[in-house]
């Protein structure tokens, strides 16, 4: 067994709108191994991209409990000096645009050098610029020197990418979030910024997460996988079992409404409804009900809990268990 | 008979440099593109950024300026004359656009956003005009409250929706469809994918479809043209494309899908890497030295590749 | 970068011919003209009409306007009635004058904006930043000339802190210490009435650029490196705030020039303004037509400057 690099227990990040609290990530468990991809899947709202934020401290102005372990320390509540020990040193993050996540008015070189300076003062000005090439270098930018003097727009959105990954992995970091790595990039593109994650985790012995929507990415990538919906894990298991035998009809849902890519069918499945809006998430029950009617409403837990279904594979809410597509969809 | 042709179409962007703008050449966005869509059919358009798919589809409507070629409409030619002496048939043809957040006004009315197009082109009665919208709402499944509703109101999948009944007002004959679904999530992608098949076959409407995803392209298409810097590099129906791509752009592009079965993750990786090896050891075979394909040539019946000229 | 801004500055030119042209139609087209105002019973309307003639006022304008540039080129601007003196030593003596006044009201302006926005931006919705919204608030809704006078009535008359008219203390010897020293004193309080009021559009600006800033992606990238906070700040969201400030600094000059007009008038300081408005008074048009065509072109040169700014402190238009 490898030993669990991050540990998330009943975290709950919540956001003020007028006097209340509303919760973009209701009380998430779960756990990162060293060397390992856990891809947490999701559309949008689900509170994934919050879920990164609360574990790299980033979110600015929301009330989070529960705890998150990382090697065994908690990190929730660690004032900025020590959070910033971590971050960036231990813990790295991959942004989804990779446009707007650099500074548009610094060099490439000192956006990367900003990262080692930081973490290893004691580095000469001579040394780190040889590391920050060294980085270019690492993750496939062709002419290193040539890009260390380059401004964010004279680069394309692929090179870019890379850059962010160069600045994310700068300090050899034990955990790293990729929040929709590739969802900006051409197909080509999301294939070598895929590789180069892959081959990262093997060279630097990482624990990774990965967040994504793309459950194409997911297959191609993850070990693990967690299904978020409405800021709570639905269904987390290998990624094995999940693809071909997912419980939650949300995940089969899911599975059911991409085009598949060897057989021709007529209708794609469509969920019925929405994803409610942080403001009208349900406070009770499960989550899921709404947009799957046809469900007897008794096989709905009052409190959705989690069931493990098989070893390591955990399914929230006792409506998985007579879960049929309806026919006239 | 082809509803829409398009031959030798060319979309150059002038390059200016110097003190005094001089034009020093070209950015050819579109070069020799030729293509034709039959009534009631689906053509996929597909590239990568910078590849002039968009470009293409813009030209054919009319929103980028035709350097030469022509495109033929019922058999008119659409490159001749203004926009203005081809309103009539400019009608028939409609666009759907990417994001379904900045291409509806948030200023208006979603009765004002989808009675646009008719104001433009038909004198309605407001009774007339309302029953109308009324009726397209209809047809896109929104309720008729929505009429008086703005679009900051609606989910993405239901304002891609209004962006299609705002296409279909006028009864188009021809909908250029650019990334329609690509900012959406994937269930929502199922709800307007299925929807646009299902006024295809009601309104008999002919798609030109343009996306980067391989996946829903195949889901959606009867023929397929794949475009690599502003050229045509590959054109088949959807089974000459995927299951037998000829050029190796195509095999590059068709093998960096990723495959949703994680059982046969070691099987795609070495395809992978040997259509990569294939990539690197062909590529001055299968593009000129400026990185571009050659013309297209005819390999079958339906399916014609950019080949060298010796090959 | 040089590419940018040499095309800017022939841009210039044709946009500075093209105001010089309406400056000189809207003086013509004003009633009368040189002679007019010579009306004396005992001058025969014939000679008046031989002395247009000799002079060219029955030429065609674009004859007359050609007369009139190329004089102005070399510095002819014509004759002050008022005066009796070249209007290019008139306004010589007072362009250095309100060029000193708008120098230090910059300066000032910049030396209060910069901070007060920083903290209203930094800590928006606090009550700092209520207290830095309430004074621009303030700013924008007291017009200059009251303020002015209030100012002037404060300090100048019933503190007695700040002398209340004139740029110098007379007497003082030109360049001496005590000379500076005076003027610097005379212009201090004009323009820091006038500074209190044009930095709160500064205050603004720089406040949201910074709460817009602060919500960028790469903010997150740097806070995700580990950055402190204040070095977030002053890294990366202030260096990003600034830069459309210090872009705008040229544009400031036509503010300014508004400005100047009204406050030399209340503070009786010896610049343009002051003669500008006094000239329209007694219509001296020869030296208001020569003022709108100066204020005018630093109008055409401030934007000019602005432009050159962006093209230098924004890599995105240095580097294309």
């Amino acid at each position: 067994m490898n030993e669990e690099l991050l540990k998330i227990e009943n975290l709950t990040t919540s956001f003020r709108i007028g006097d209340d609290y509303y919760a973009a990530v209701d009380h998430v468990s779960l756990a990162v191994k060293k060397n390992e991809i856990l891809a947490i899947v999701g559309e949008s709202g689900s509170g994934k991209s919050a879920l990164a934020f609360s574990v790299m401290g980033l979110h600015t102005r929301a009330k989070t409990e529960g705890q998150i372990y990382y090697k065994g320390q908690d990190i929730v509540n660690l004032p900025p000096s020590k959070l910033n020990k971590l971050r960036g040193k231990e813990m790295g993050m991959i942004f989804q645009d990779p446009l707007s996540a650099l500074n548009p008015l610094m060099i490439i070189g000192d956006q990367i050098e900003e990262i080692l300076l930081l973490h290893n003062p004691k580095l000469s000005s001579k040394e780190r610029k040889a590391k920050a090439i060294d980085l270019l270098q690492k993750v496939g930018i062709p002419r290193p020197e040539h890009t260390y003097t380059q401004y964010p727009h004279q680069l394309s959105g692929g090179m870019r990418q890379r850059v962010i990954i160069a600045i994310a992995i700068a300090n050899e970091p034990s955990l790293l979030i990729a929040d929709e790595p590739t969802t900006a990039l051409d197909v080509t593109i999301q294939l070598q910024i895929l590789d180069l994650i892959r081959k990262l985790k093997n060279d630097i012995n990482a624990g990774i997460i990965l967040i994504t929507h793309d459950l194409g990415v997911v297959a191609e990538m993850a070990d693990r996988v967690a299904v978020m919906y409405a800021g709570q894990i639905v269904e987390i298991a290998d990624i094995y079992s999940l693809i071909s035998n997912a419980r939650h009809p949300y995940t089969r849902s899911l599975l059911n409404s991409i085009p598949a890519s060897n057989e021709k069918q007529e209708k794609l499945h469509v969920i019925q409804g929405i994803v409610p809006s942080l403001k009208n998430l349900p406070r009770k029950g499960c989550r899921f009900k709404a947009r799957i009617p046809w469900i007897d409403e008794s096989a709905h837990e009052e409190n959705p809990q989690m069931h493990e279904v098989a070893p390591g594979h955990f399914v929230r809410c006792t409506c998985y268990k007579g879960f049929h597509f309806p026919d006239h969809n | 008979m082809a509803i829409l042709e398009v031959k030798d179409l060319k979309v150059y962007f002038p390059i200016r440099t110097g003190l005094f703008s001089r034009h020093t050449g070209d950015v050819k966005a579109v070069d020799h593109v030729n293509l034709s869509i039959e009534q009631g059919m689906t053509y996929g358009l597909v590239g990568e950024s910078g590849s002039g798919k968009t470009t293409t589809g813009r030209a054919i409507i009319g929103l980028n300026q035709i350097t030469s070629g022509s495109v033929l409409f019922n058999g008119t030619d659409l490159a001749k004359g203004g926009r203005r002496s081809n309103l009539n048939i400019r009608r028939d043809i409609q666009m759907i656009f990417q994001d379904p957040y900045s291409s509806l006004n948030p200023k208006k009315r979603v009765w004002d956003i989808v009675a646009e197009p008719l104001r433009n082109f038909e004198r309605l009665s407001p009774q007339e005009e309302k029953k109308r919208v009324l009726e397209l709402l209809e047809q896109v499944n929104l309720s008729p409250e929505s009429i008086f509703k703005y679009p900051h109101e609606f989910s993405g999948g239901q304002r891609q929706r209004i962006g299609i009944a705002r296409a279909i007002a006028l009864k188009p004959k021809l909908i250029i469809a650019d990334e329609p679904v690509s900012a959406l999530d994937v269930s929502v992608q199922a709800q307007v994918l299925n929807f646009m098949r299902e006024i295809q076959k009601d309104l008999n409407l002919t798609y030109l479809f343009i996306s980067h995803d391989l996946g829903i392209i195949k889901h959606m298409c009867d023929r397929i043209g794949i475009m690599y810097k502003g050229r045509y590099v590959e054109e088949g129906n959807a089974d000459d494309i995927f299951n037998n791509p000829q050029h190796i752009y195509t095999k590059r592009l068709i093998a960096a899908i990723p495959d949703i079965d994680p059982t046969r993750r070691e099987e795609r990786l070495k395809f992978r890497e040997s259509v990569k090896a294939e990539y690197e050891q062909a590529y001055r075979d299968y593009f000129d030295e400026e990185g571009l394909a050659y013309p297209m040539k005819s390999v079958s019946a339906t399916h014609s590749v950019a080949l060298p000229g010796r090959g | 970068m040089w590419k940018v801004i040499v095309r800017r500055f022939f841009v210039m030119v044709p946009q500075v011919v093209l105001l010089s042209i309406l400056v000189f139609l809207l003086a013509k087209s004003m009633p009368g003209d040189a002679l007019t105002g010579m009306i004396d019973p005992s001058i025969d309307p014939a000679a008046l009409e031989a002395q247009r003639e000799k002079l060219g006022l029955n030429n065609p304008w674009y004859i007359q306007y050609w007369d009139w540039i190329t004089k102005a080129v070399q510095g002819d601007l014509g004759q002050s009635f008022r005066f009796k003196m070249p209007v290019t030593d008139l306004i010589g003596q007072r362009l250095l004058n309100t060029v000193w006044l708008s120098v230090a009201t910059l300066l000032l302006t910049y030396m209060i904006a910069i901070p007060l926005g920083i903290i209203s931006g930094r800590y928006n919705d606090t009550w700092k930043d209520r207290l830095i919204t309430g004074y621009t608030y303030f700013g924008f809704a007291a017009p200059l000339f009251i303020f002015g006078l209030l100012m002037l009535w404060v300090f100048g008359f019933t503190l007695n802190w700040f002398p209340t008219g004139g740029s110098v203390e007379p007497g003082l010897a030109k360049g001496s210490f005590a000379y500076a020293v005076s003027k610097f004193y005379h212009l201090l309080l004009p323009a820091m009435s006038m500074a209190l009021i044009a930095t709160v559009t500064t205050v603004q600006y720089l406040r949201s650029e910074i709460i817009d800033t602060k919500q960028r992606e790469f903010i997150l990238t740097a806070r995700a490196k580990g950055a402190s906070e204040s070095r977030v700040y002053n890294r990366h969201i202030l260096r990003n705030s600034l830069l459309p400030i210090a872009a705008l600094s040229g544009y400031e000059i036509t503010g300014l020039i508004g400005g100047s007009i009204f406050i030399e008038s209340i503070f009786s300081y010896p610049g343009m303004g002051q003669l500008f408005i006094s000239s329209i008074m007694i219509r001296d048009f020869s030296v208001v037509t020569a003022l709108v065509l100066l204020y005018g072109i630093a109008s055409i040169l401030g934007a000019l400057l602005s432009d050159i700014i962006l093209s230098i402190v924004d890599p995105r238009i240095r580097i294309q």
